[in-house]
């Protein structure tokens, strides 16, 4: 499990808020995308990100690697606050951490040859490369994700959403970062495809001795691709399984698991899903942000929020933890 | 050569066809004007002053004997020349402007578009006769006019699509890969912006020609013995009822040149597809 | 007789044929799951069945489709129109596009009940929040006020199925109905689907690419590439013994709980468009199995008791 006394990258209870309306005869309204969340990322890991919409895991994905700041607390990168740091600085930081992005059919300037994009993070991290030291950077990071470096010619629109996504990988390890923060990046491929990404970027992880996040609402995928899993409801972290085949004792984990079908027709499930709906994140409930939806809920869970507490590595945030 | 081939699927159409054919043909009598002119365009021979048109003056001649045809040749020359490179001039301006009050919004946003608003209320013929009363007439004064009157409208329509390509996932990228500002705004956001802004000027052009016309005609714009097409009509004012001619050709040759640009540049937004877009503004 | 049978079916869209040979069957009370990647043939089905094709351009070039002893591709659109209010429902993957935004939802229930049924306004106000509760919308004479925009994903979702219940449909074809929707509220619809066939004995179409929902819902599977049927089976075969290459290699994209990292595999390259169908056996380019004939010979549906298979290697396979 990596090596605990140096994580790579730290939360301290970060936090990020939004406004939206604030129009001449609607209030301004606030919520939090992201809700007091403390992690630590060790060297090597793999930590899943799993949630439902609107759970923030989108958000914490861009916390982390700085693409937007946090409104409270702290982000540390290999000890670096990236609150502290400049603006040169901080996009000088990014060649460390890098992100690959859900939607492969727009991560790709239409405008730009493959072989273009391929280029662009050299050139705008001011590395300069001879014509003949790019020609072999591009055919060599297309090769390394599974491409024919002949794609380099072709424009994106001529791509499949399997090579583009590559593409989009071979981008983000162009300038050898040591954390790559994968945001769903399988959500929108067919399942031969993603299974395709999966393995490549499993193959990479050990080639290249990287960090993942791997953000996604596909508990499937997650508990085969993670080595532990942060389950995230409404802005906040409710669970920490340490390893991804641990037993789930937040309420909501284990009603993700109860939703997630299993393809096999002998195991079927009487699903008994958790009524309800999340709740608007504009309008959060005091106490547990679950108890509206949660079998187990009590008074206590409506008026009071449960903190996260450790135990031998499982965190958990519920007042009636399963056993 | 990927840029070429809406220019081409739009010069394929029935209405494009004709009016890229007259557009070339124009462009041409421009850049080559001293080639083809068959007399220089201020040489004056007053004993063939209004002369109807016939084999050696295949448009007649004006007040001062000026062969029409050679005068209106040039005039291309100066009419085509002054609207187009003050259009760019504007268009590069609204873009400027339209792409940096849509990329940083805010207070940026806000103070560029009301100085860009604020020449958008006025009519460009306005905006222009104030311009002129403060530098004087000339044909600077005209290409300054057309640059301020039409700038307005390119940045309206650079804001709105550099908003709507803001939220583009390869932007996020660039970001994500350490970009600066300025190298998204420039690379990666006007570039991508540019396209409805182009054919937008494109059909600007032909408005400017008229505004230069029209400056032209109450004398404001190019002054004698320049022979912009709206100073020709100018000069033929006087003779209207002896020598109707000098004021028929060049307006029938402003018309035809507005006529084309419209067509085409319609002819160009289907073949892009940016009919919605060019709302967008 | 079943409910429904297409009998060798061809698709076209002008020169573009996205569906080729297809023959199915569902009966009153089943679920029937059609399953393949995008581009797959999927939602083409799905449009045949429902006579909506023409919305895009396309026609039934061959075969036919029996509804309940009635040809429908020579049905006038008429026939077709007062069938799609009635008996039959198309369920969308964005709920949006069967909803009117400008209206609230319960008026677009009623109106199924009203010009479809015949009914009083009152009764089919009734029937609509009655027919609501049963898809556990909570509040339901609320929800009935309220407009589209209003609800969340999963309850618009619901919203529809609530119109297409109050034709008091035969047959309710969902077409990924699911795919934009949390988990856990895709398995509160999945289960209500279930639901409503087990209680009224309907039939229902299932258009996913979930394997997972496939397992947990369907009676018998067709599995489609590139406009051709693979295989049709029943879904415990289907699981248990895949016996077309295209299925068994679509099952291994699935993570197993407790399975190694590292050995998913997924399916070398992609699957063809409508344009570039390769010869043979469409699947053979991406099939690890593939011999130089199956570039050569359109593999023929082989009958093994119920299920159906197009590969030549069946009968070796399911020796070996």
């Amino acid at each position: 499990m990596g090596d605990r006394a140096a994580p790579l990258v730290v939360l301290d209870s970060v936090s990020r808020s939004y406004s939206a309306g604030g129009g001449l005869f609607r209030p301004r309204r606030t919520m939090q995308a992201v809700d007091q969340v403390t992690l630590a990322l060790q060297r090597g890991e793999i930590t899943g990100v799993v949630g439902e919409s609107g759970c923030g895991k989108s958000t914490l994905a861009r916390l982390i690697t700085g693409l937007i700041a946090p409104s409270a607390g702290h982000v540390r990168f290999e000890d670096a606050d990236l609150a502290t740091l400049g603006a040169p600085a901080l996009r000088a930081m990014r060649r460390r951490m890098q992100m690959v992005f859900q939607d492969p059919y727009s991560s790709i300037d239409p405008r730009f040859s493959i072989r273009d994009a391929v280029l662009e993070p050299f050139e705008v991290q001011g590395i300069g490369l001879t014509e003949a030291e790019a020609d072999a950077r591009v055919a060599a990071l297309l090769t390394m994700v599974g491409l024919d470096p002949s794609l380099g010619g072709n424009y994106p629109h001529h791509l499949s959403g399997g090579q583009k996504q590559r593409v989009g990988i071979a981008r983000a390890l162009a300038l050898e970062p040591s954390l790559v923060v994968l945001d769903e990046p399988t959500a929108s491929l067919d399942v031969s495809i993603q299974a395709q990404i999966i393995a490549l970027l499993e193959a990479l992880h050990a080639r290249l001795g990287l960090t993942y996040v791997f953000i996604s609402h596909d508990l499937r995928l997650v508990r085969y691709f993670c080595t532990r899993i942060v389950v995230m409801y409404l802005g906040a972290v409710v669970e920490i399984l340490p390893e991804p085949q641990a037993r789930p004792r937040h309420p909501y984990t284990l009603a993700l698991m109860a939703s997630t079908f299993v393809p096999d027709p002998t195991r079927r499930r009487e699903v008994q899903p958790i009524t309800g709906e999340i709740a608007s994140p504009y309008d959060r409930p005091p106490g547990c942000a679950f108890a509206a939806r949660c079998p187990r809920a009590s008074a206590l869970c409506r008026s009071e929020r449960p903190l996260l507490v450790e135990t031998a590595g499982h965190a958990i945030a519920c007042h009636h933890p399963l056993e | 050569m990927r840029a070429l081939a809406p220019l081409l699927k739009a010069a394929r159409t029935l209405r494009g066809g004709p009016a890229a054919l007259v557009l070339l043909a124009l462009v041409f009598c421009a850049i080559f004007a001293p080639l083809l002119a068959p007399f220089p365009y201020d040489a004056m021979h007053l004993p063939s002053a209004n002369m109807e048109p016939d084999a050696k003056h295949w448009m007649g001649t004006d007040e001062f004997g000026r062969d029409l045809f050679s005068r209106i040749l040039y005039g291309a020359r100066i009419s085509l020349g002054v609207a187009v490179s003050s259009m760019a001039a504007s268009v590069l301006i609204g873009v400027i402007i339209g792409g940096l009050a849509g990329y940083f919004g805010g207070w940026v946003d806000r103070t560029l578009m009301a100085i860009s608003d604020m020449t958008w209320s006025f009519p460009e013929i306005l905006i222009a006769l104030v311009l002129i009363a403060i530098i004087g007439p000339g044909l600077g004064s005209t290409a300054v006019a057309i640059t301020v009157g039409y700038f307005a409208q390119f940045a309206r329509l650079t804001r709105a699509q550099i908003i709507a390509l803001k939220g583009e996932t390869y932007i996020e990228a660039a970001r994500n890969l350490g970009a600066s500002d300025a190298a998204i705004l420039f690379r990666h956001l006007i570039p991508n912006a540019m396209t409805p802004v182009l054919v937008a000027g494109m059909l600007a052009t032909g408005d400017a020609i008229i505004l230069e016309a029209t400056l032209g005609f109450f004398g404001l714009g190019a002054q004698p013995p320049l022979p912009s097409w709206g100073a020709i009509m100018s000069s033929g004012t006087a003779q209207i009822f002896i020598a109707p001619w000098v004021i028929l050709y060049p307006g029938l040759v402003i018309a035809v040149a507005v006529v084309s640009i419209n067509l085409f540049g319609d002819a160009l937004i289907d073949a892009l597809d940016i009919r919605g877009k060019l709302r967008e503004g | 007789m079943a409910l429904l049978t297409l009998d060798t079916i061809a698709v076209t869209i002008g020169q573009a044929e996205p569906l080729d040979r297809l023959s199915l069957d569902i009966d009153r009370g089943e679920i029937l799951g059609i399953v393949g990647e995008s581009g797959s043939g999927k939602s083409m089905t799905a449009l045949a069945i429902m006579g909506l094709l023409p919305l895009i351009g396309g026609k039934v070039s061959a075969g036919a489709i029996r509804f309940d002893g009635v040809e429908l591709t020579k049905l006038p659109e008429a026939d077709y129109r007062r069938l799609r209010g009635k008996r039959m429902a198309l369920i969308t993957q964005n709920p949006m596009t069967s909803l009117d935004p400008i209206r609230t939802v319960g008026a677009q229930i009623d109106q199924v009940g009203t010009l479809h049924m015949g009914m009083r306004a009152e009764a089919a106000r009734e029937r609509s929040i009655e027919i609501m509760e049963q898809l556990r919308i909570p509040d339901a004479a609320t929800v009935h006020g309220q407009y589209p925009h209003q609800l969340s994903g999963g309850m618009k979702q619901r919203i529809v199925i609530a119109m297409a219940l109050m034709g008091e449909p035969d047959l309710i074809v969902a077409d990924e109905p699911t795919t934009a929707l949390d988990v856990t509220i895709q398995a509160q619809i999945i289960q209500i689907l279930v639901d409503l066939v087990r209680q009224r004995g309907l039939a229902l179409i299932l258009i996913t690419h979930d394997m997972g929902v496939v397992a947990q819902a369907c009676d018998k599977v067709a599995v489609l590439y590139a406009g051709r049927l693979a295989e049709f089976a029943a879904v415990g075969e289907i699981f248990a013994s895949p016996r077309h290459p295209y299925t068994r290699a679509l099952i291994g994209c699935i993570a197993k709980e407790g399975q190694a990292s590292g050995s998913l595999v997924g399916i070398p390259g992609t699957i063809p468009g409508v344009f570039a169908y390769p010869s043979g056996c469409r699947y053979h380019p991406r099939c690890a199995l593939a011999v130089p004939a199956c570039a050569v010979n359109v593999p023929p549906e082989q009958r093994l008791g119920a299920a159906r298979v197009a590969c030549d290697w069946v009968t070796e396979v399911a020796h070996g």
